[in-house]
């Protein structure tokens, strides 16, 4: 008698999922170190497919008084993985009287992470990038720092700056030519901003500044007083002059 | 087996009081009240490690007296319940009320049915729109829920300490001068009825900020606390200054 165990439904591998077009996706995140501690900045994108399913999300938060985090990947997951973390950092905070220290945090957001491997392999990936305020280190100058990580729950500190998200090559190659070691936050504000301009002049998942709908990239900074949000009016400043010297010379 | 002597309820509920009651009234005193700033904790305590003010969620505050192992047991079921609910549902759907109910029901649980009930009192605050919407809730060690008028004092000297704020309270008043009547109250609560003098390093301070968007809660301590109190003896000595005393008070 010959058997064929291996066409029952059951052993079938499954077709790979395809979730682009069921799910939104953020798009790029970048974060550089300043002088005073770390700026970051995302686009106001999410795509389903190539239908772009959002113009405003906000894909930068504060994770606590002190650092910052952006996501990129599935949208629905990312925003929750930030809930939960903002939650853990919180109550860490209040249970034990004092936070946890900046390295303290990325561990414990590469554990989330490599809780959500199994979901990432099957298709729904979401990849964060935290920066924050070391406010342990000795020297001030090195206090800013940047995280980035994979979906198995690799940590990997960088040096300068770093980008995640579809665009986030383009956005790195803009960082490279303008990003300078001690930059002044409203500096870095200028940089961060510009390089999400070229990440979405290549990238058809990034938005650029939208002034017709008065849409701007939502930029954050985490120094020694805190983490917070640039202020809308400011950063609208600095896209329109980035638009307006682009207008003049279209490669920058 | 031994005989067992019959206990009337009567009896062993009176006892089970007496017993809390002579070990709450070992301890040091701490006032909460509502003022046109907020709500302000002042707690008399030695330890700068050891609190007795917490914060419990966004608008909500914790103080407690007594045995310290069983007090920090309260206050970290509380911030496990507000975190989670302000997870499952909205940040704004955790409520100074719901949470006085719950410690309610703890307390009210362990002094019924445990052989030995909680040696503790505690205050639960939340600060609202204005002074008028603060909530004040005293617990005491039996489950007794009490929702107190802008005012409340617990401790050892807690009747003597809330005379003294009935007559000095106003909602009105700023948050200096509701340190002055809370630092008032405590110094009143020495032995039968003598004035003692508290010094910024037996203070622990705390208020729940009404204009602070977010989390409210903010210990004053170190700096702010010798301004806080330094503002005080300036007034004091504003006041008491007659013509021919001079502005060689000022220093006294």
């Amino acid at each position: 008698m010959q058997v064929a165990p291996e066409m029952l439904p059951g052993r079938r591998p499954l077709p790979p999922g395809d979730f682009a077009q069921i799910s939104a996706h953020a798009t790029t995140i970048v974060a550089l170190k300043t002088a005073e501690g770390v700026v970051m900045a995302g686009d106001r994108r999410a795509t389903m497919g190539n239908y772009i399913s959002s113009r405003d999300i906000e894909k930068v938060f504060p994770a606590d008084g002190y650092s910052l985090i952006g996501i990129a990947g599935t949208a629905g997951l990312g925003i929750e993985l930030v809930k939960l973390y903002q939650l853990e950092l919180e109550h860490y905070e209040k249970i034990e009287g004092e936070s946890l220290t900046l390295n303290g945090k990325a561990n414990r957001l590469a554990t989330m992470l490599r809780g959500n491997l199994g979901i990432a392999l099957q298709g729904l990936a979401v990849v964060p990038l935290l920066a924050g305020y070391d406010e342990d280190a000795t020297d001030l100058s090195q206090a800013g720092k940047i995280y980035s990580f994979d979906v198995v729950g690799g940590i990997y500190e960088e040096r300068d700056f770093d980008s995640i998200g579809s665009g986030s090559i383009f956005a790195k190659s803009a960082l490279k030519k303008r990003f300078q070691r001690g930059l002044s936050s409203a500096e870095a504000v200028k940089v961060a901003v510009e390089s999400l301009y070229d990440a979405a002049d290549d990238d058809s998942a990034t938005g650029g500044p939208d002034p017709t709908r008065d849409l701007y990239p939502v930029v954050m900074t985490a120094t020694a007083e805190g983490s917070k949000r640039v202020d809308e009016a400011e950063v609208a400043d600095v896209a329109r002059e980035i638009i307006a010297s682009r207008t003049e010379n279209p490669y920058g | 087996m031994g005989m067992q002597f019959y206990t009337s309820p009567e009896q062993i509920m009176r006892d089970r009081a007496e017993y809390a009651r002579k070990n709450i009234s070992r301890g040091r005193n701490v006032v909460a009240l509502s003022c046109a700033d907020g709500v302000l904790f002042v707690a008399e305590n030695v330890s700068s490690a050891l609190h007795k003010l917490y914060e419990l969620y966004d608008r909500i505050g914790f103080a407690a007296v007594g045995r310290y192992n069983e007090f920090e047991n309260l206050r970290t079921a509380g911030v496990r319940m507000a975190d989670l609910r302000g997870y499952s549902y909205d940040r704004r759907d955790v409520n100074a009320a719901s949470l006085a109910k719950a410690y309610a029901q703890t307390l009210g649980a362990i002094f019924s049915e445990q052989t030995k009930p909680f040696e503790v009192e505690i205050c639960v605050a939340g600060v609202g729109v204005d002074a008028q919407a603060d909530e004040l809730y005293r617990l005491t060690f039996d489950g007794s829920i009490n929702d107190e008028p802008g005012y409340l004092a617990m401790g050892g000297q807690a009747e003597q300490l809330v005379e003294v704020l009935r007559e000095g309270h106003d909602f009105e008043a700023s948050l200096s001068d509701a340190f002055a009547l809370a630092l008032r109250a405590l110094s009143s609560g020495g032995e039968n009825g003598s004035q003692r003098e508290l010094t910024t390093d037996v203070l622990e301070v705390a208020m729940l900020e009404r204009a602070r968007p977010g989390r409210a809660f903010r210990r004053i301590k170190g700096a702010a606390l010798e301004a806080l109190m330094s503002s005080l003896t300036a007034g004091e000595s504003e006041e008491s200054q007659t013509p021919e005393s001079g502005s060689d008070t000022a220093e006294s």
